[in-house]
């Protein structure tokens, strides 16, 4: 606004100029020089501390010794430490009662909830729905009971393996490959068992297959296919199918019949996991 | 680069400024802010708000390590961050409004960087005494006695100050009567003592030392405000048609040609940021307005009208200098521009009102479980899965009651409880698993998917809420 240049004209110019408008050449504040050389100082301080230059196959490691994985390997075992008490809660807890506590319960499910996901996903899913021959451990169908004492014996020692003595097992005849049943008394069992769960089949085939299904399979399957907690023989009267309801499936199943195997938890996690797996199974939708 | 010239150094050093004592209306006003400002700061923390015994009794209140920030009879949940956000526009709204119109009265009046360098100066008067003192401790190269004394004294007054600051700051965040206590009886968390520490070091250090350069280098606003300023932005000028040519009014000859400067210096003496506001306008100017309390007094007595330096429009620069009036202050506050910046901020202020009255003290956000999309039963039922986060705003607990419509097939079931009913706790969120269930043969069971309703019903209020979500169903 005023008639006089907006600067003493000691201030040089660089020279440039647009559309009139020059630009000063104004020193710059001497105390930023000064930032930058402590700067520069505090990088060199910095990058012998600290890891830094790098080498042909690894980098300097510095003289601290500072390494993201130790500092990994510290977050673990202070979360270790921290867990410790609520660990030994949970080990001397009566699971039967477990979710009277809700700390405790709250603390065994979300550390269940990361035990499930590293050990037991890769067959039952990251959602424990299962797949073909993995239980779907959501719904309310259990093959060795859905209590939580159950579900604690089969984390711990798991299904049908070797390293186990403890493991459960049963073992179910395959009727086709051993020559039990003949390839039409297998059809009339499987039309049998297919019309259980409520899907119509031909009246007489299946009148001829109850009376095999009562000589042949009624006695680790039940009078009425209701199945056995005791042997992990399947409800064949639901309307859930482990290995697939379809009449393919089922003939197979009894021809070749079935042996899934689950490992033994009890050598690999510790008490606590083990019995914190166990309280996040249980409250997926199935627990008993 | 000049060829005429010798190189100039690439750096230079702090220009040290020491600005002199002034009053008047525009000091007086100044005086004014910095009291309530400070005083908003520093008391705030130790108002109390009764809100019943789960609850924090303080005022104003962030709650970091339970996500709640309370404000007197407002309580925001982490949530509605809108407020904040909305807020936060009203705030920028706020400053374009006052920039457009009246130039940087931020940082001339409010900015926290100019109150507390200005109270600053006032504790450097009251020890160093004024200009005149304090350029002569300055300049005395001799370190005896006296310049020891009066530095550690004013930097100790200085260092107080900046604790009391940190102090106050960490007193927003705790039960402040608690943490005052735990501060001196040194039970507090480390956290609330290292960030004391680096508040009284940053207070210490800006309003001590840096000063006018945090406004010069350090703050990217006053070059974006130059956007925000026009011709008839109101803002502090000096006249030069009226004051040039400046000079002494001394009985030599040409004293009646003279304009009405006296080239006393006095706005430049007083100047916080050191620069010569008959220069035009400058980049440093943080319009203070305390050359116009000196120039003023200067006018009255040499028996001139005040105003020399004054508030004043560029749009008036001409119209004053060909003699005519300058238009009414109103005219050129009141422009569209203005008028816009005001309409947007009050639509802001509105919604936000609006928002804060019509929020639920009930609430409840429904996210289906995917994994997997659908679970069948061993009936042959199919069922979903929803995590449903109640939240129950009142002070103390409430039974919440959960149902469900959309298909008169579906049923619900809750994870770990009996029937339907969940208490939740006092001011809090609870998360609990709901399981929506369709029958065998039902349309939703056997649909692909399937509109259905969650609602949670305030047994104690009967307050209601609901939220939309899908049902997933064979999809045969």
């Amino acid at each position: 606004m005023s008639k006089k240049p907006v600067q003493p004209q000691e201030v040089p110019t660089t020279g440039h100029s647009w559309d009139g408008i020059e630009e000063f050449d104004n020193p710059m504040p001497r105390w930023w020089l000064w930032t930058f050389y402590i700067c520069i100082v505090w990088a060199i301080g910095y990058s012998i501390a600290y890891p830094a230059w790098p080498l042909v196959s690894s980098a300097t490691s510095g003289l601290l010794g500072w390494s993201t994985r130790g500092d990994v390997a510290a977050d673990i075992a202070a979360v270790e430490r921290a867990n410790g008490p609520i660990n030994a809660r949970l080990e001397a807890a009566d699971m039967a009662t477990l979710n009277s506590d809700p700390e405790l319960h709250g603390y065994a499910v979300s550390a269940g909830s990361a035990v499930f996901k590293t050990w037991c996903a890769q067959c039952h899913g990251s959602g424990a729905a299962g797949a073909v021959g993995y239980p779907n451990l959501l719904d309310d169908d259990w093959l060795w009971g859905g209590t939580i004492e159950d579900i604690q014996t089969t984390v711990a020692h798991g299904i049908r393996n070797e390293e186990d003595d403890d493991a459960r097992y049963s073992q179910m005849p395959a009727f086709g490959r051993d020559e039990l049943l003949e390839d039409g008394e297998i059809h009339a069992v499987a039309n049998y068992v297919i019309s259980l769960s409520g899907d119509p089949q031909d009246a007489s085939v299946v009148a001829a297959g109850q009376v095999l299904f009562e000589d042949n399979c009624a006695s680790c399957h039940g009078e009425q296919a209701q199945g056995d907690l005791f042997q992990g023989a399947p409800n064949l009267a639901d309307a859930i199918w482990l290995y697939g309801g379809s009449y393919t499936d089922v003939v197979d199943t009894i021809n070749n019949a079935r042996f899934g195997v689950m490992p033994s938890w009890s050598s690999r996690l510790s008490e606590a996991e083990i019995r914190s797996v166990t309280a996040y199974v249980h409250q997926l939708g199935g627990g008993e | 680069m000049s060829d005429s010239n010798p190189t100039p150094s690439l750096y230079a050093a702090r220009e040290p400024i020491f600005p002199r004592r002034v009053s008047g209306k525009f000091r007086n006003l100044k005086w004014f802010i910095m009291a309530v400002t400070l005083g908003i700061y520093y008391l705030t923390p130790f108002l109390r708000w009764d809100r019943g015994p789960n609850l924090p009794d303080q005022a104003v209140l962030i709650d970091l390590a339970n996500r709640r920030f309370y404000f007197f009879w407002i309580e925001i949940w982490p949530h509605e961050f809108y407020f904040v956000a909305g807020l936060l526009i009203m705030a920028g709204l706020g400053l374009f409004l006052f920039t457009s119109a009246l130039g940087r009265v931020w940082c001339g009046y409010t900015c926290p960087q100019t109150v507390w360098t200005d109270l600053y100066i006032l504790v450097e008067r009251w020890i160093e005494g004024d200009r005149n003192a304090r350029l002569r401790l300055h300049r005395q190269k001799k370190l005896d006695l006296r310049k020891v004394r009066l530095r550690i004294t004013k930097w100790a007054a200085w260092l107080l100050i900046g604790l009391a600051t940190g102090g106050a700051w960490v007193f927003y965040f705790a039960d402040a009567p608690t943490l005052a206590v735990d501060l001196v009886t040194g039970q507090a968390h480390a956290i609330a003592y290292s960030t004391i520490a680096v508040l009284t070091f940053t207070t210490f250090l800006f309003g001590g030392f840096a000063r006018e350069q945090i406004c010069i280098y350090a703050c990217p606003w006053p070059r974006i405000q130059a956007a925000m300023m026009d011709e008839d932005t109101l803002t502090v000028g000096y006249r030069p048609w009226r004051g040039e040519p400046r000079g002494k009014h001394s009985k030599s000859a040409d004293a009646d040609q003279r304009g009405d400067c006296i080239d006393c210096m006095a706005c430049v003496n007083v100047c916080p940021v050191g620069i010569d506001i008959r220069d035009g306008q400058q980049m440093e100017c943080i319009t203070c307005a305390l050359c116009i309390d000196a120039c003023d007094d200067i006018m009255a007595k040499i028996g001139k009208p005040r105003g020399l330096i004054d508030y004043m429009a560029l749009s008036d620069e001409t119209r004053e200098m060909a003699g005519e009036k300058p238009k009414p202050v109103w005219s050129h506050i009141l422009r569209p521009r203005t008028v816009l910046y005001t309409a947007l901020w009050a639509m802001v202020g509105f919604a936000l009102v609006y928002a804060l009255f019509i929020r639920p003290e009930v609430d409840l956000t429904v996210a289906p479980v995917r994994n997997p999309t659908y679970v069948t039963l061993s009936d042959g039922s199919i069922r979903n899965t929803y995590d449903v986060r109640l939240r129950n705003k009142h002070g103390e607990p409430r039974p919440f009651e959960l149902s469900v419509s959309g298909d008169p097939a579906y049923r619900i079931a809750l994870e770990n409880e009996d029937d339907t009913v969940v208490e939740v706790p006092a001011d809090a969120a609870y998360l609990q698993r709901v399981y929506v269930i369709a029958p065998r043969g039902t349309q939703p069971a056997l649909g692909e998917a399937s509109d259905v309703r969650i609602w949670v019903e305030d047994q104690d209020s009967g307050e209601r809420a609901h939220k939309d979500s899908t049902f997933n169903g064979r999809g045969q």
